[in-house]
């Protein structure tokens, strides 16, 4: 049995991931926590957000959870979901600004369009721009779930897969022990949930 | 390929059961919510829509475990309206696995709520429902009402969409029902959906009126939706999801399949 964080700072619907991570893998240990220790214990951790960034960076750091998501960065699988693959990076726009967690380098972006409807909402392809475990068994360019504002522009080279609105954007960025998708894959069905096993599965090389 | 449109079902759910009526009368029962809700995302709906058309005080906690029966099974979105009137009504959802909260009469009594919901919970779970009905034909204009279309509020259906999804805080997606067209089959309205696809930033869900797949494919072609709503068709089994699909893809409208 493994234990699976989920890390819960009251930033929107934490609840569906831990039901799907639940149905995908019924004999872990499954649990929506903001305990460092726990999380810092725990054999893989998943970082979700929803809602807007300048609100999830503030509670992050006032539950002084920042420094248990950089360890689970540097030694331990760690999806990050939503906002939760935003914060990995330097900086967002929203907000007026907001700091990020450097994880991976570069900036979060507004959507900027006249004619598309903002927020990007609905079923979208990801063309899976690098060969990756967590993308074993989903076909290249299947529809995942999503909606956002924003949208992260990697200046190092930790895409993995790419989705067009308006403009090719990353929607998939990994590095090593460290995955994280613009959409949720607890919401995107069959493939979605494809993922989250690769991921409860995953043996970081 | 790129982002494709949306078909959803939606159970109209009455003291625990899905009903189904005629312009909000006639009742007619549909069954299980958490088993049609399973059926329909086993079929490949793309979301899922839960109208809570009792919304009375002692149905909350009905609902509440209806939702979290549904979140346990269904792993695509799932929007959760009806007698939403404050935050607390909203993370009561949430918790129980929304993704997803509708807001429709409350909105009306009080118009800063939406911006506060949205401030505290973030624009893309809330979605603002409208309710309306033509009121004049030339030039066209639509007005709210409440009630189950009982009582008109003198607010322009147009007017009301925009400013309820404008700014940092605004609704995130909008859910219109025409309430000529609700459950008589004939058809969106086309014509509102079509002003209010125009007027706002955020998707447009279209509701009210789909009594066959073209008339699916119509909602997004002629009226700029970007989903489309049905319950009858879908839940008396005269189409499948599937078949909607296949239809609309083939009316050139991308679709997931």
């Amino acid at each position: 049995m493994q234990r699976i964080a989920i890390i819960d700072y009251g930033m929107g619907n934490v609840r569906s991931v831990q039901k799907a991570i639940e149905f995908v893998s019924p004999d872990d240990e499954v649990l929506l926590t903001h305990d460092r220790t726990y999380i810092e214990n725990s054999d893989r951790v998943v970082f979700p957000g929803q809602g807007a960034i300048g609100g999830c960076m503030k509670v992050l750091n006032e539950l002084d959870l920042t420094e248990s998501i950089k360890q689970a960065a540097n030694e331990k699988p760690l999806l990050g979901i939503c906002l939760g693959l935003q914060m990995l990076f330097d900086w967002s726009e929203e907000n007026g600004g907001t700091d990020g967690l450097s994880i991976f380098e570069g900036t979060v972006n507004h959507f900027q369009s006249n004619s598309l409807k903002v927020p990007h909402m609905g079923w979208n392809t990801v063309r899976q721009t690098k060969e990756h475990q967590l993308w074993e068994g989903i076909n290249d360019n299947a529809r995942f779930y999503s909606v956002h504002s924003y949208y992260a522009n990697p200046s190092a080279d930790v895409e993995v897969g790419s989705t067009n609105y308006g403009i090719d954007f990353c929607s998939a960025a990994a590095r090593g022990n460290i995955f994280a998708v613009q959409f949720h894959p607890e919401k995107s069905q069959r493939d979605g949930l494809k993922l989250l096993e690769n991921f409860v599965n995953w043996q970081v090389n | 390929m790129g982002l494709a449109k949306r078909i959803i079902p939606c159970l109209d759910v009455h003291d625990g059961r899905v009903v189904k009526g005629v312009q909000f009368v006639d009742i007619r029962d549909a069954g299980d919510p958490v088993e049609i809700a399973k059926k329909y995302d086993e079929a490949g709906a793309d979301e899922i829509t839960f109208l809570d058309i009792t919304a009375s005080h002692e149905g909350r906690d009905t609902t509440i475990h209806m939702v979290e029966a549904i979140a346990d099974q269904v792993f695509i979105p799932l929007t959760v309206g009806g007698g939403i009137r404050s935050a607390k009504d909203v993370r009561a959802m949430l918790n129980a696995g929304a993704d997803k909260v509708a807001v429709n009469s409350a909105s009306i009594h009080n118009p800063g709520l939406i911006n506060e919901l949205c401030e505290e919970f973030g624009s893309q779970c809330i979605v603002i429902a409208i309710d309306a009905k033509q009121v004049s034909q030339d030039p066209p204009k639509w007005e709210i009402f409440t009630h189950g279309g009982r009582n008109p509020t003198g607010i322009d259906a147009v007017e009301w969409a925009v400013k309820m999804t404008e700014g940092e805080n605004g609704a995130g997606e909008v859910l219109l029902t025409s309430m000529d067209q609700d459950g008589v089959k004939k058809g969106f309205d086309l014509g509102l959906t079509k002003a209010v696809s125009e007027a706002v930033k955020v998707p447009v869900i279209a509701s009210g009126g789909v009594g066959n797949l073209k008339h699916l494919s119509d909602g997004v072609l002629k009226g700029g939706a970007d989903a489309v709503l049905a319950a009858s068709i879908f839940h008396f089994g005269e189409y499948t999801i599937a078949e909607a699909k296949k239809v609309m893809q083939d009316d050139g409208i991308e679709m997931r399949i």
